[in-house]
């Protein structure tokens, strides 16, 4: 039922359901459902697995920034809507790390493949692939919902065309993610604003968290610019100029050369897995 | 008739506007942000149902957070927020000349015929 018209109502009463006594809390979905995992023919296994670590690295590595807000936020509801948030994109690094790992074994000729959690906690930084922008602790409020703004409004504009993917899989899990990260940019999006256009301290906050942003703000697609543009405009904030933080040797995060704070991320994301490395729970 | 008036400030039901310990003092700036009181329409209900209440400094925070609070376990297709100090409520003091008059009038019940099984939300 996608219709949502002022009589769904009624309909949703009527229809074939074996939990229709349930008027709340029921009726969850698999988004892979029913969906062919083989890689189809004409696409490079290897290449997709690389693409699909690069995304899910972007997603484990924020998702764990975000966590760490955890009882640290100014108010309860804000604490839930950044686990929300923190939670989705964890979701989307679960089914990304996994889509890599069956690519890596499509692309391999013994068929071996690592599972996401092997990739998830027992890779180096050097291995990652994970923008840089996502690696950053937030020094505050202002630079967390800068950062997710730019984050979100960005891996929205990607996924929105991913979802037309020729891997199923990849698409599937796109069209997912559309959803929840048109919710994280609109989230991200109110509180740039409110914070752009509140008192003098807000907005010299605000503008000073775009500034640290390692993104280079020239790079951006031209569809993020034009969110980025009518945002920032409405917040009254200035776009940042070059990004503080250059390339090393022409390479960053993408190629595995990342800052140091990720060191710091992996150290706590994977110790109980690297001390216990059988453990289940 | 009381001359107190009340809110549902709270979530709970009435409470005092006047006369009731306030903290901070009412006269202060007020730093926490307004009460809000949230409705849901779940996927198989008919009617928007109060479910609680939560904190926003303006309604579309209000949306937001009930967003994030109240539908987190796929509850509900549609949500309204209110703020808690625009509900007037019925005060204690009032619950007779309000509701006994309705106590004894059991014909204004559909209790004298067979609602089938199968029939829900009755």
């Amino acid at each position: 039922m996608t219709d949502e018209d002022e009589f769904a109502a009624y309909q949703s009463l009527g229809e074939d359901s074996d939990d229709h006594r349930w008027a709340f809390g029921t009726g969850f979905t698999d988004p892979l459902e029913g969906i062919d995992a083989s890689v189809p023919d004409g696409v490079d296994a290897a290449a997709l697995a690389a693409y699909c670590l690069m995304l899910g690295d972007d997603a484990l590595i924020y998702s764990h920034r975000l966590q760490q807000w955890m009882t640290r936020l100014p108010e309860l509801e804000e604490e839930t809507a950044l686990a929300n948030i923190a939670l989705d994109l964890l979701g989307q690094a679960r089914m990304l790390l996994a889509r890599a790992g069956q690519a890596e074994g499509a692309a391999r000729p013994d068929g071996h493949g690592r599972a996401e959690d092997e990739l998830a906690f027992f890779r180096d930084a050097h291995e990652f692939r994970n923008v840089r922008l996502v690696e950053r602790l937030d020094a505050d409020f202002a630079e967390l919902t800068g950062r997710l703004l730019v984050f979100s409004a960005w891996r929205l504009a990607l996924f929105g065309e991913l979802a037309r993917s020729r891997d199923q899989v990849l698409a599937a899990i796109a069209a997912k993610g559309v959803k929840e990260l048109t919710y994280h940019r609109d989230y991200a999006a109110q509180w740039v604003v409110r914070l752009g256009d509140g008192t003098r301290l807000s907005h010299d906050k605000m503008q000073a968290a775009l500034g640290v942003m390692a993104a280079d703000p020239a790079k951006l697609r031209a569809d993020v610019d034009a969110v980025l543009d009518t945002v920032l405009a409405a917040a009254t904030l200035e776009r940042p100029g070059a990004a503080p933080t250059g390339l090393v040797a022409g390479q960053a995060g993408r190629d595995g050369v990342h800052t140091e704070a990720l060191g710091y991320v992996l150290a706590e994301l994977q110790s109980v897995a690297r001390a216990y490395p059988d453990a289940t729970w | 008739m009381t001359k107190e008036t009340f809110t549902a400030e709270g979530g709970h039901g009435a409470v005092p506007v006047s006369d009731a310990p306030v903290e901070p003092a009412a006269a202060s700036v007020r730093s926490d942000w307004p009460l809000y009181e949230v409705f849901l329409r779940g996927k198989r209900g008919l009617n928007h149902v109060h479910v609680g209440s939560l904190h926003a400094a303006d309604p579309q925070m209000a949306l937001h957070h009930a967003r994030d609070l109240y539908t987190r376990r796929n509850e509900g297709v549609s949500i309204w927020v209110v703020a808690a100090t625009d509900i007037t409520a019925s005060s204690p003091d009032e619950k007779d000349p309000f509701f006994a008059p309705a106590g004894d009038k059991v014909y204004r019940h559909p209790t004298f015929y067979e609602i089938p099984d199968d029939v829900p939300h009755i």
